[in-house]
């Protein structure tokens, strides 16, 4: 187990670095020029040699990309800004804040609003999911496969802002989401976010339902699930005990993809209900030009996303005893 | 070697009552191109003890008869018209909470493929000590020593380590045993077992057989052995049955099946069977055609398409009615060939190969 997890942890790194190149090869490869932006309408060539001085835009793009990354680990020397203590991502074009206090202040909105929306989807998803196989061709199975279908075909933009306008404005029953931190008051936080969940749960629930009764039904039809009902196992015992666990694997499998998904979601969620987490930040570093910003939010995004698919790996080992993880 | 008797009344005939008797069973599944008759009027008995050996094609019906027997189909789109009697317990007619405590307790199960039947998900001491948990209420040690016990029995090396390993680190053989033993953990009174060495090689299959005819010897379990193997029928049971498409085309003693075969299916099966004696020039005759579609069957015997011998019976009964088995008890079988016409052909057959 050690030696999967420095693999793939060491695998992650690569990736990162990966990314954070592509970003910044990307950001360089766009017209727009940030300097420039910042300049404003009348920019005299001084005013823009300066900008271009204090962003350290006037390097090779290597150097800037050797300081950029050397700050993640030692951390960096700003003329501007002073000393900027590791694990640094610099200063940010347009709003001069510390990117790394940014990105970690906005953190557990985007966290909470993912995991919320995930731990409602999944428990929900395979509910009904489980629930149609085991009354597979019943109305109650029919029912929940065409509602399912129809909550999949729904787009958050849409949706959400009916929710809110029947929910809160209308029918007064929850306040308007917002982000309340889970230290402070878990109960409100819970509240707070209670439709954002549920509203990424109509639309992402289906896929779950949809699969987990597939599986279920596919599990069922097993061979060693027959030996288990040939052995007398009661008919709940063998759907609950034996079929869910084979029919788990490809389940997490997706989950493990639609988390990305949904993390990446996050800016149309976010803008959605006007939550402030990475997603605004990352729409507002792409209007700006700011690179230090975009790069930073990538690479935490894509950290994020890294760490838990290691962990759905991991959840594999557990699952499916064949899995070696070596 | 006591000939069986085949009476249309269980405990009506002249031998010891049978254990499991199974009268004119049908079973029809309903599919998306039409009904399948996969068993069309079987009938047959199995004495106490003994060794019932069940050989056919792929689509004889062999397998779904005895999945019959557990009551183990789909109940929403399978038809099971007949009876079924173990001992004084009709099967077909019983209920879902019955047919679950007879299952892994009085009778038992063994499957052809043992590493997609057993669970992956479970080590093997718990699959094996659940059925013990679920039919005799034992403890969670109980049972682990009780599987620890079983393994032991059907000669697992190193039981007390290995019930806690997953199937899928066990050898092929080795994986065949642990179901065997997950099988007899209730001593069964009656074992099923569906083709158990197919997918075996055959000094493992050997070792199987062995070891089934040893449990029977000592504790008196009654087996139905499921095979397409011939030569596994003559080692092992005690009892034949040849079933083709979905009915009985010929049953007996091995002995006399094998050795005076009278049905013109038993004729091809053992004709087309590699024998070491025989000389390597002699080519092997199969039987030729192919088995019949179960949704569309012919009309009259199963088997007259291909046959050699319909033209020998007088009329055109083979195409129009189906053979019943006669004579009723001891060796029977489905065919309107006369006696001396069998004799014939089987000599002149025998004078063929010599």
């Amino acid at each position: 187990m050690t030696s999967f997890l420095v693999r793939r942890i060491l695998g992650a790194i690569v990736i990162l670095i990966l990314i954070s190149l592509i970003t910044f090869y990307l950001f360089y490869a766009l017209p727009r020029d940030p300097a420039r932006a910042f300049c404003g309408k009348i920019c005299r060539p001084e005013t823009l040699t300066l900008i271009r001085h204090n962003l350290g835009m006037d390097e090779p793009l290597f150097v800037q990309y050797w300081h950029w990354l050397s700050g993640i680990f030692m951390g960096r020397e700003f003329t501007q800004f002073g000393a900027c203590p590791a694990p640094c991502l610099g200063y940010s074009f347009a709003t001069q804040e510390p990117v790394f206090s940014a990105i970690v202040d906005r953190f557990p909105v985007t966290l909470s609003l993912t995991l919320g929306a995930s731990v409602v989807i999944l428990s929900f998803g395979i509910l009904t999911g489980m629930l149609a196989a085991w009354k597979v061709g019943q109305p109650l199975d029919k029912i929940a496969s065409s509602t399912s279908v129809i909550g999949a075909s729904l787009q958050i933009y849409f949706v959400g802002p009916l929710v809110v306008f029947a929910v809160v404005d209308t029918l007064g029953l929850l306040p308007r989401p917002s982000y309340v931190p889970f230290t402070e008051d878990p109960l409100t936080w819970f509240v707070h976010l209670l439709i954002p969940w549920v509203v990424l749960s109509i639309i992402f629930t289906a896929n779950y339902t949809r699969m987990t009764r597939s599986q279920m039904l596919e599990q069922l039809a097993e061979d060693y699930v027959r030996t288990a009902r040939a052995k007398g196992m009661s008919g709940r015992s063998v759907f609950f005990r034996f079929a869910w666990r084979g029919a788990m694997i490809p389940i997490i499998t997706i989950f493990g993809v639609d988390l990305a998904t949904l993390l990446g979601g996050a800016i149309i969620t976010e803008q959605t209900f006007t939550l402030h987490g990475i997603g605004e930040l990352a729409v507002r570093a792409v209007q700006n030009t700011d690179l230090p910003m975009l790069l930073g939010v990538t690479v935490v995004g894509a950290a994020a996303i890294v760490f838990l698919n290691i962990v759905v790996d991991v959840l594999y080992a557990f699952i499916d005893p064949r899995v070696r993880l070596s | 070697m006591t000939t069986v008797s085949w009476s249309s009344e269980p405990g009506t005939s002249r031998g010891p009552e049978p254990f499991l008797s199974v009268r004119d069973l049908s079973v029809r599944f309903s599919t998306e191109d039409g009904v399948v008759h996969a068993v069309d009027g079987l009938s047959f008995d199995v004495e106490k003890g003994t060794t019932l050996g069940i050989v056919g094609e792929s689509g004889s019906g062999k397998s779904v008869t005895n999945l019959t027997i557990l009551g183990l189909h789909d109940p929403a789109h399978t038809e099971v018209d007949g009876e079924i009697w173990l001992e004084d317990q009709e099967l077909v007619g019983a209920g879902a909470s019955t047919l679950e405590k007879l299952r892994g307790n009085r009778v038992a199960m063994i499957f052809q493929d043992p590493l997609t039947s057993l669970s992956p998900f479970h080590t093997i001491g718990r699959q094996i000590g659940e059925v013990y948990r679920k039919h005799k209420g034992a403890s969670k040690k109980e049972a682990r020593d009780r599987a620890i016990e079983m393994l032991e029995r059907v000669g697992i090396p190193q039981p007390a380590t290995r019930v806690d390993h997953y199937p899928h680190e066990f050898s092929g053989g080795m994986r065949q045993r642990a179901m065997i033993a997950m099988a007899l953990v209730c001593d069964p009174d009656l074992l099923i077992a569906d083709e158990p060495t197919t997918a075996l090689d055959v000094t493992v299959q050997a070792q199987i057989l062995d070891l089934l005819k040893d449990l029977q010897q000592q504790f008196g379990t009654t087996i139905i052995l499921i095979t397409h193997d011939l030569g596994v029928v003559a080692n092992t049971a005690d009892n034949v049955l040849v079933m083709y498409a979905g009915r009985a085309a010929e049953r007996g003693t091995v002995r006399e099946v094998l050795s005076k075969p009278s049905h013109p299916y038993t004729w091809g099966l053992l004709s087309s069977m590699p024998r070491l004696t025989s000389s390597v020039d002699v080519p092997l005759v199969p039987v030729r055609g192919t088995p019949p579609s179960l949704l569309n069957r012919p009309a009259g015997c199963a088997f007259h398409p291909r046959c050699d011998f319909p033209q020998l019976v007088g009329s055109d009964l083979c195409f129009t009615q189906r053979p019943d088995i006669s004579p009723e008890n001891g060796h029977g079988d489905a065919c309107y060939l006369t006696l001396q016409q069998k004799r014939d052909i089987r000599t002149g057959d025998t004078k063929e190969q010599a």
